[in-house]
């Protein structure tokens, strides 16, 4: 479980996260949802420990992380996988040692062992392979699923992705979507998903957060969303014509 | 930034990438890569401008020394003091900030801009020490390999142009190469150039790693890592010279 408690960040002056709490559970899809530039990636940095807060905490289950010290933040990092935006993966290495990386950097395991813990990971997100390929030879999705194998390899007990479905199709997208749902389930994970898609609220969210000008304005469950009265909420959610037939057809709010 | 928030931040960067590496085993791979990219790829061109220098400064002594006062030999003595203490470390070092400092700034600052960085970050992994300590470690041990290269090419190039234009006996350029020698001299030129192959690493992945926004920045990023490791050169040059001699 992870738990917020009144964070605030700012940067040069301008506050960017204003009074933010929530808590995430172990084994569901937590979802930070938010229009572009509500401070949502902000918020799940800070929450990864990239970026320091300037007041408030963030508890990794009943250890407060922001009192760590930097080695002893480590330790907790070792339990920690991300998905970032762009993949993130190291130009340099193949995807195998992209997946490999953190088993070589953290673990003292034979190579073979290694080994089949990688082939594992890239059989689990359907890339076996694509081994010997290098990051600027993947397609997005599988860029995608590379960051994902990566991030599960040290069998991790939090998952933080952002935007994982930016710039992909949305066959590719829910292909995704599935990934994030299974390995979450699998692993009794806690996975926050940071995503302005519509799609993937709707198909994996379970506990979703609404950011709105750096401050939480919502918190609920993704049906919940569509009878909401939040005004802004509603805005962001049916900001297109198909989520107002979809509101429509379920028979929601603003009807 | 003002110069002592730049420093002060140098040196904050620089306590995290000389903390103790996670795994020495890894560490040690990417040494042996870092050399062959920055070391061993930097031969072709340290060869190149060393024996055209070599040669250059041997036509000059020759062009602005004409007289019946001085000995020949003095233009094959002139070549070489003036390719030790100077050329093959200093211009050579210059050379190589300009060709090792833009790569190393953009490289790193590509990876902070794609988020390479972070996700180092987040696996625990110390992204300043994984990143910047094997540059520095492969160059300060290549990069005197290199000015020793350059030494020998330049010479070589000296040589040639004897051979060449005529313009001094090849055997009064060879009796020239010997006379007066000291050991010191290399050895003057090999800390330099450690020193220098620090600052150019150092310098160039410090604007690298702060390096923010765009691939614009990134590209700013290399061109201040170039000039500042450049100038910082020639800064040392004067320090370490007047501490040598002193």
């Amino acid at each position: 479980m992870i738990r917020c408690e009144h964070i605030y960040k700012s940067f040069d002056g301008k506050t960017v996260l204003e009074d933010i709490s929530a808590e995430f559970m172990p084994g569901e899809i937590n979802m930070i949802i938010g229009r572009s530039g509500s401070g949502k990636t902000v918020l799940l940095k800070s929450i990864a420990g990239l970026y320091p807060v300037d007041s408030g905490d963030i508890f990794y289950g009943d250890v407060s992380f922001t009192s760590l010290s930097f080695a002893e933040r480590k330790n907790i990092r070792r339990d920690v996988g991300m998905i970032f935006q762009g993949g993130a993966l190291l130009d340099s290495s193949t995807v195998e040692e992209n997946v490999r990386f953190p088993l070589d950097m953290f673990t003292s395991e034979s190579a073979a062992a290694k080994k089949e813990r990688v082939e594992f990971c890239l059989r689990r997100v359907n890339l076996t392979g694509a081994e010997h390929l290098y990051p600027a030879e993947l397609s997005g999705g599988m860029i995608k699923r590379v960051a994902i194998a990566r991030a599960i390899v040290m069998n991790p007990k939090y998952l933080f992705c952002d935007e994982p479905n930016s710039g992909l199709d949305p066959v590719t997208s829910n292909v995704i979507d599935r990934l994030i749902y299974d390995i979450t389930k699998e692993y009794k994970i806690t996975t926050i998903v940071n995503t302005h898609d519509m799609n993937s609220v709707m198909e994996i969210g379970e506990k979703i957060v609404f950011i709105n000008g750096g401050r939480k304005e919502w918190e609920g469950s993704s049906k919940d969303i569509l009878f909401t009265d939040n005004e802004a909420l509603n805005s962001f959610v049916f900001a297109s014509n198909m989520a107002k037939k979809v509101r429509d057809a379920a028979g929601g709010a603003g009807m | 930034m003002n110069i002592f928030g730049l420093i002060g931040r140098y040196v904050v960067l620089m306590g995290k990438v000389f903390s103790k590496p996670e795994k020495w085993r890894v560490y040690r791979r990417r040494i042996v890569a870092e050399m062959e990219s920055l070391g061993f790829n930097s031969i072709g061109i340290v060869a190149l401008v060393s024996v055209f220098m070599g040669a250059v400064l041997m036509l000059q002594m020759c062009i602005n020394f004409e007289s019946p006062f001085i000995p020949r030999e003095l233009m094959g003595y002139a070549t070489r003091e003036t390719m030790i203490l100077e050329f093959s470390s200093t211009v050579v070092a210059l050379i190589l900030a300009g060709r090792v400092g833009s790569s190393i700034a953009s490289e790193i600052g590509t990876m902070r801009i794609t988020e390479q960085i972070d996700a180092l970050e987040i696996m625990g992994v110390n992204s300043a020490s994984y990143l910047i300590l094997p540059k520095v470690i492969a160059t300060v041990v290549f990069f005197p390999l290199l000015a020793i290269l350059s030494i020998i090419v330049g010479l070589v190039g000296g040589y040639a142009v004897t051979v060449i234009t005529g313009i001094v006996i090849p055997d009064v350029y060879l009796t020239g190469l010997k006379m007066y020698f000291k050991l010191f001299s290399i050895v003057y030129a090999l800390i330099k150039m450690v020193v220098y192959a620090f600052i150019i690493t150092s310098v160039s992945g410090f604007y690298g790693y702060y390096a923010k926004g765009n691939s614009l920045e990134v590209g700013r990023a290399s061109t201040k890592a170039v000039v500042v490791s450049s100038v910082l050169i020639l800064m040392f040059d004067l320090i370490i010279t007047q501490i040598s001699y002193l």
